[in-house]
């Protein structure tokens, strides 16, 4: 039978029993919709990670040193400090492709100023941390390569310890007091808010990090380097080369550094979240299986009642191919209604549980392909042992069907 | 000219009871183009069997028939249902017309099977039209068969089984569903596509209905036990008169005179 009459009959067919199609296409809308849902949220949500994390910085990738052990004992990532300065500066000197790199060293440390006092994070860096980190300085400007050179005594300092230590005045020109030492604050950071991981960014005080080592901690080794990748695509390419670069600088020995990419640290931070949105995409691929159970049900009553008519056909010159066609093609028509329908719901739905529930969301593209083409699956599978009885039938004992 | 339809001791054996059921038991038989053949016979005869094997529907156990010169026993299911298609138009007791489905795409049904499918949806529409009119219902082409008469669907199923220009018209009890005035009508337009050539087997159970018919053929425990020419045969449109001529006089009399 030509395609076209094909889906008319089968059209009509489904209008013949709208309550029935509608009820029984109602198990693959909510399995769609939940699906469709289910991703959006997931979508959202990583969305929303992703841009917490592209606020970290722009390429970012981050050299930790390794793990010390002493006596047996074996410390964690950064419980040994094998990075200097040394290693940062052949990073800069010698690896293409980057546009920044920060030594840093951080510490926490009690601040005065003023009278009051703060405890806070100090961190010493150079004066290209604030571009790798996308960070704007509000008011006066980031220190120089002069002052690391000259371990100057100055201070780039975050909102939050503005307010607790300079709460009703300008802080630029002031001086605040590490260690005793006193330090005069060049600049103000634009306000960050907190971290992926739940930590106040803005309550930050940042110096060179010469000054640091030589004059706050003491120190010879740095706590990290991070270094700024000239553009997304060559990150891999440039983490390759630092590892080089640092596994050659240590001439044999063990590695004692570890590099990531601010991607690895995203999909560190994603991984849970999706975890989330496989499973309840389990749960929800659960229901569209039993959706597609329910068009077998529907169609098998169908071909029942319709015994009659599969005889006419039959006898009149119709393959059983023809017949096995026509309710394929009559359930995959089904469950794509309900994908349809399902497809509207879940979007009406995500977007319910973004206005209502505060839950970020972002239809996936990809799942409305599908949500189409697993319910016409659906409907290609559960309809076709349904439309396989249908094509089997003897025409003279369907005839006589009463 | 070879018949067009052509037995030879022809055996079908229903094993699918406990006792194998012996339906139909060497009947031969040769059916020329242009006849038009009753199947008659008491429930239980066998006419039914042979009218599944004269059309197609099912295999006989043993003879062998020929449709139009082809020899059906070798074929499979699908080479069947092409011969349905191609060379046998189907009457059936309860009209079998599709539900919910207007007399004219009924009528084009058979079109859109087999050879028919590379005919334009123009010219499907074209030819169900004709077969239409030959039975006289043009004007009732967009009606449903529960907006029809059971006359009129009896003519919708004739169309049908008329529209791939079939080589033998195949009726089992047309009339079987119908009261005695529009069974005359039903005949009268199978007297009239008889007479335009077309070959028709017919199987009914009423004898004054196979008086309409030109050779009468009587079943009896699976064998035909007589074939015979039918003389003082009736004619539709005579009878019709007649009908009416007693309806008229029957109405004289009923209305009291005044």
């Amino acid at each position: 039978m030509r395609f076209s009459s094909t889906i008319r009959v089968a059209l009509r067919a489904l209008r013949r029993n709208k309550m029935r199609s509608i009820l029984t296409a109602l198990g693959i809308i909510i399995g769609i919709g939940a699906v469709i849902t289910v991703v959006s949220m997931g979508n959202g949500t990583k969305a929303r990670i992703e841009a917490q994390v592209a606020a970290l910085g722009r390429n970012i990738i981050t050299v930790y040193p390794g793990s010390s052990s002493s006596g047996g004992m074996r410390g964690g990532f950064g419980s040994s400090v094998t990075l200097t300065v040394e290693d940062a500066e052949a990073i800069a000197a010698e690896v293409a492709d980057i546009d920044g790199v920060s030594p840093e060293v951080r510490d926490r440390n009690q601040v005065l100023a003023n009278g009051l006092n703060w405890s806070t994070n100090i961190n010493g860096e150079s004066p290209d941390y604030p571009y790798i980190k996308n960070w704007n300085i509000v008011a006066g400007s980031m220190f120089s390569d002069q002052d690391v050179k000259s371990l100057a005594k100055v201070a780039v300092i975050g909102k939050t310890v503005v307010d607790q230590l300079f709460p009703n005045e300008d802080p630029i020109g002031q001086t605040l007091r590490i260690r005793n030492l006193p330090f005069r604050v060049v600049g103000v950071l634009d306000v960050k808010g907190f971290s992926l991981f739940g930590s106040d960014q803005d309550d930050v005080v940042i110096i060179p990090y010469t000054s640091h080592m030589k004059r706050v901690s003491r120190r010879a080794n740095i706590s990290t380097i991070l270094v700024q990748g000239a553009s997304p695509e060559k990150l891999d390419v440039v983490k390759q080369h630092i590892e080089d670069l640092l596994t050659q600088r240590r001439k044999g020995r063990e590695p004692d550094f570890t590099v990531r990419t601010q991607e690895e640290l995203a999909a560190t931070a994603t991984a849970n979240s999706e975890a989330m949105t496989f499973l309840l995409m389990g749960v929800a691929l659960v229901s569209l299986v039993v959706g597609g159970i329910g068009v077998m049900n529907i169609m098998l009553v169908s071909v029942t009642e319709r015994t009659r008519e599969i005889g006419i056909r039959l006898a009149i010159g119709a393959h059983g191919r023809d017949v096995l066609t026509q309710f394929l093609i009559e359930a995959i028509l089904l469950s794509l209604l309900g994908g349809v329908l399902g497809i509207l719901s879940g979007i009406g739905a995500s977007n319910l549980a973004s206005i209502y529930m505060g839950i970020p969301t972002l239809i996936a593209p990809w799942s409305i392909g599908v949500a189409v083409g697993v319910s016409s699956v659906i409907g290609l599978c559960f309809g076709f042992f349904p439309a396989l009885k249908a094509a089997r039938l003897d025409p003279i004992e369907a005839l006589r069907y009463e | 000219m070879a018949p067009v339809v052509q037995i030879e001791e022809i055996h079908k054996i229903y094993e699918s009871g406990e006792v194998p059921v012996h339906a139909v038991r060497g009947v031969s038989l040769d059916i020329h183009k242009g006849e038009f053949v009753a199947l008659m016979g008491a429930s239980g005869s066998g006419k039914s069997t042979l009218m599944n094997l004269l059309g197609c529907l099912d295999r006989p156990t043993k003879g062998t028939y020929k449709l139009d010169g082809i020899d059906v026993s070798g074929l499979d299911k699908n080479e069947l249902a092409d011969l349905r298609n191609r060379k046998l138009g189907f009457v059936f007791q309860g009209f079998n017309l599709l539900a919910r489905t207007s007399a004219l795409e009924n009528v084009e049904l058979p079109m859109l099977y087999g050879r028919h499918r590379r005919m334009s949806t123009a010219q499907i529409r074209d030819r169900a039209m004709e077969c239409l009119e030959s039975v006289g219902l043009t004007n009732r082409a967009d009606h449903m068969p529960n907006q029809l008469s059971g006359g009129q669907q009896q003519r919708v199923a004739i169309a049908r089984g008329l529209v791939n220009q079939p080589q033998v018209l195949l009726a089992d009890e047309p009339t079987g569903n119908l009261d005695s005035r529009t069974s005359v009508e039903v005949m009268g337009v199978f007297q009239k596509l008889n007479e335009a050539g077309i070959t028709i087997v017919m199987v009914t159970h009423e004898l004054d209905i196979a008086r309409y018919c030109k050779r009468n053929l009587i079943l009896r425990d699976g064998v035909v036990v007589r074939d015979e020419a039918v003389k003082d045969r009736s004619i539709a449109a005579e009878e019709l008169a007649k009908l009416k001529t007693a309806e008229t006089a029957a109405k004289l009399l009923a209305s009291p005179a005044a």
